[in-house]
């Protein structure tokens, strides 16, 4: 059923070139696990070391996040801007649209939910 | 050794649902037994239980969902019948299992009826359409469907160890927390969804891949038939919003199993964020089901009308606006919890918006039939009473997304009036007129007309018989989910809707009947043209049923509706398109995966229900090791021989030429 024809140029690292490249596949994983493991370790280390300013923090945290999720993106799933990968583009696309609609709409309902319910002993926020 | 499990988990002392596992039981029995007496077991599992033909799979999804709509009627009778009688009095069925009984009535009819149905007609039709042999990914195809069953079988064994949960279809926290809810029932229903939804999610995976993927030669995007697109729209949503369904009773399980606090009063959980949470998945659910009931129409209206589908560009934009303003609109389904006015308007608006694209495809439907010669055959009575009904159901809906009126009737019968209005008017409607309309492609000959239609009028009676009462019920103030009540203005109103259960129960019985009588008759009814409806997609361009490979030749696609434009050539030019060049092709090897690994899941979601922690460890382990071991083959494929696909496709040439009327091949 396989009719995709080779397309050797814009390939992610890691992606399957349909030759038998162990090696090189190996060596782009590799790559990859490290630099998730060296962002997973800065993101405790920014937290614990006291290195960087106190309310930076979040944004450093979020700052590594979205690294992380490139990594991830590049060297394990494969994702580039080549003409050949416009479905991965637009799926990305769609789940970045989903996760930001739920995500957003979560924080403003239960803003909402939170400043509506506290209870009459409370300050009002 | 066996955790919570004992001897008192059956529940001896109740009757109704002993004796209806008695039945229910000795019933699978003897169909096993005969099954096997018959020497049919080797057969099945060789065809059936291990195919991995999309096809295959597709019936059995289907199958497995009309079976388990009677399994879910039976709950909707106990429940009609339970009210009409409740007046003054406690009715003849104690709460605690009334409570049970409409939980699992929602449950199964969502997860285990109206999913599998849409996902098996999708499975079946869609790589037909797209003019390709089979999904993307065939084996995980067959694991989804024995992930799905292996939920639905934990739902069931509820019925006799143990309980199963009483706090709604959706199990809202604080109800839902291990606090007050200490027993089984909650549990199996968290297992049986989390098992189930990993299926969902391959076969959305698999679908999405398909069709972005594997198409026919010359087949763009814009010409697809429209069922693919809504199906499209459907398994986008499907792996958008699964997720937040497997993260959100992740939660809830957390909290019941090792003591977190995600949603519990106390130590800073938020039951809010579940019902928040669980709607950002519930509203797409919804899409989810009636996108391909959409699509069923669009196929059905425009071959019944002898026309193109009217508007298909403007079809495709509706379906793909509605797939993500589904997104968008969840917070009506709880204006009344208290996010305010600023935020119930912003959801009010987008909820009414969403009817803007639903009211096109309406318009599309009516302007496909306009002028077209329409034939009034079972499937499109369906597609007619969809329109009427989901007219209405729609209405109600954009009146419920008024906030004020919203307070009003939030957790009325009038609510549920309309979700049974929107969902039997639209996604079950459309899964009989899909049974009806794709039945003779999948079997070789057609279903009888005339139970077809005496289950139609029992049903579409039936159903206006026992859901318009619901409406009148919920404005006068009647709340869902009661199990006796003492207000005389009501009891009438019930009992109707108790007889309108009664009528369905009539068009459930024909439909039995008409299965039975077609099979009798299947060599009047048989199927000789693979085109029974005068099609226009490419589903009927190969034989009834097709061969497992579906197409000895991939079709060329020159243009919309794929089939109609190569028949319109072959009619006018007075002969078949020329013979194409054969070519050996591969066709996947069947695979016991899916019921081997369903096997280890149904352990490991019934250990961990009853904390028998040595099984859950067993049936995770097996199901690992199942994944390795296929992962491991070496042989998958068959070959198919490039003779044997030119003389199966010459007798899909010769039927062609029949029905046409045009000279067949000379034998070469």
């Amino acid at each position: 059923m396989s009719d995709q024809s080779d397309l050797d140029n814009d390939r992610a690292p890691g992606e399957d070139s349909g030759g038998v490249d162990i090696r090189g596949k190996m060596v782009t994983y590799i790559v990859g696990f490290l630099l998730a493991a060296v962002l997973s370790i800065a993101s405790f280390a920014v937290v614990h070391s006291g290195v960087i300013y106190g309310p930076g923090i979040p944004v450093a945290l979020i700052a590594l996040a979205i690294a992380q999720m490139g990594v991830h993106l590049v060297f394990f799933l494969h994702v580039t801007s080549g003409p050949d990968n416009t479905n991965n583009v637009l799926a990305l696309a769609f789940g970045v649209l989903i996760v930001g609609l739920v995500l957003i709409g979560s924080i403003w309902i239960m803003g909402h939910l939170d400043h509506n319910l506290m209870p009459a002993s409370m300050p009002a926020m | 050794m066996f955790g919570k499990l004992n001897w008192h988990s059956i529940p001896w002392d109740q009757p109704i649902p002993l004796i209806a596992a008695a039945i229910v039981g000795s019933g699978i029995l003897a169909v096993l037994v005969w099954t096997w007496r018959a020497g049919h077991v080797p057969y099945l599992w060789r065809e059936w239980i291990t195919s991995v033909d999309h096809k295959r799979i597709g019936i059995m999804y289907c199958g497995f969902a009309l079976l388990m709509l009677m399994r879910g009627f039976v709950d909707a009778a106990m429940m009609r019948s339970q009210q009409a009688i409740a007046y003054g009095n406690p009715g003849y069925l104690p709460p605690e299992h009334y409570d049970q009984i409409f939980s699992a009535h929602g449950t199964i009819m969502i997860f285990f009826v109206a999913m599998p149905f849409v996902i098996g007609l999708m499975n079946f039709v869609v790589p037909l359409q797209l003019g390709v042999r089979d999904v993307a990914f065939p084996t995980l195809n067959n694991v989804s469907f024995w992930l799905t069953a292996s939920g639905a079988l934990l739902i069931n064994l509820s019925l006799v160890i143990g309980e199963f949960a009483k706090t709604g279809w959706l199990a809202y926290p604080p109800l839902s927390e291990l606090r007050f809810s200490p027993g089984v029932g909650v549990d199996y229903y968290l297992w049986a969804l989390q098992i189930s939804g990993v299926g969902t999610l391959l076969s959305g995976v698999n679908l999405v891949t398909t069709i972005l993927k594997m198409r026919a030669p010359g087949m763009g995007y814009t010409r697809m038939p429209m069922f693919c697109w809504t199906s499209l729209a459907s398994n986008l949503l499907i792996v958008a919003a699964f997720p937040i369904l497997t993260a959100t009773l992740a939660m809830l399980l957390l909290d019941r199993y090792l003591g977190f606090h995600f949603f519990t009063n106390e130590l800073g959980g938020n039951q809010m964020m579940f019902v928040n949470l669980i709607w950002a998945w519930g509203h797409p659910e919804v899409y989810i089901l009636i996108l391909p009931a959409f699509g069923v129409f669009s196929e059905i209206v425009s071959t019944f009308s002898s026309k193109p589908l009217f508007g298909y560009r403007s079809m495709v934009v509706a379906t793909m606006v509605i797939c993500i303003l589904s997104f968008m609109v969840w917070l009506h389904h709880f204006f009344t919890m208290g996010a305010g006015a600023d935020v119930n308007g912003f959801f009010g608006v987008t909820t009414m918006i969403i009817a803007v694209p639903t009211g096109v495809k309406v318009f599309n439907w009516l302007f496909t039939m306009y002028g077209g010669k329409i034939r009034f055959h079972v499937p499109m009575l369906w597609a007619v009473a969809f329109m009427v009904t989901f007219v209405i159901g729609g209405m109600t809906g954009v009146l419920l997304a008024v906030p004020p009126a919203d307070f009003v009737l939030h957790n009325s019968l009038f609510l549920v009036a309309h979700f049974h209005n929107v969902i039997i008017g639209g996604v079950l409607f459309g899964a009989f007129a899909g049974y009806n309309y794709w039945f003779p492609k999948a079997f070789g000959f057609r279903l009888d007309e005339r139970w077809g239609r005496r289950a139609f009028w029992l049903w579409v009676g039936g159903f206006y018989l026992a859901f318009m009462p619901l409406y009148v019920l919920g404005l006068m103030g009647m709340t869902r989910r009661m199990a006796h009540y003492d207000v005389p203005g009501w009891q009438p109103w019930l009992i109707a809707a108790a007889f309108g259960a009664l009528m369905i129960a009539g068009g459930i019985a024909c439909q039995v009947i008409q299965l039975y009588v077609s099979i009798r008759n299947r060599k009047d009814l048989v199927d000789v043209s693979g085109d029974p409806w005068d099609g226009r997609s490419l589903e009927w361009i190969t034989t009834s049923p097709p061969p497992p490979f579906n197409f000895a030749v991939l079709p060329n696609v020159t243009g919309e509706e794929a089939y109609w434009g190569i028949k319109s050539t072959a009619r006018d030019n007075g002969e078949l398109s020329e013979r194409p060049k054969y070519e050996a092709f591969h066709m996947p090897r069947n695979s016991p995966t899916g019921v081997v690994t369903a096997f280890f899941t149904t352990a490991l979601g019934f250990a961990a229900v009853w904390h028998i922690w040595w099984l859950f460890v067993l049936g995770f382990l097996g199901a690992w090791a199942t994944f390795v071991i296929f992962a491991w083959r070496d042989e998958n494929e068959i070959e198919i021989s490039a003779a044997e696909a030119e003389r199966l496709d010459a007798e899909r040439r010769n039927a062609k030429a029949r029905l046409l009327d045009i000279p067949a091949d000379q034998p070469a």
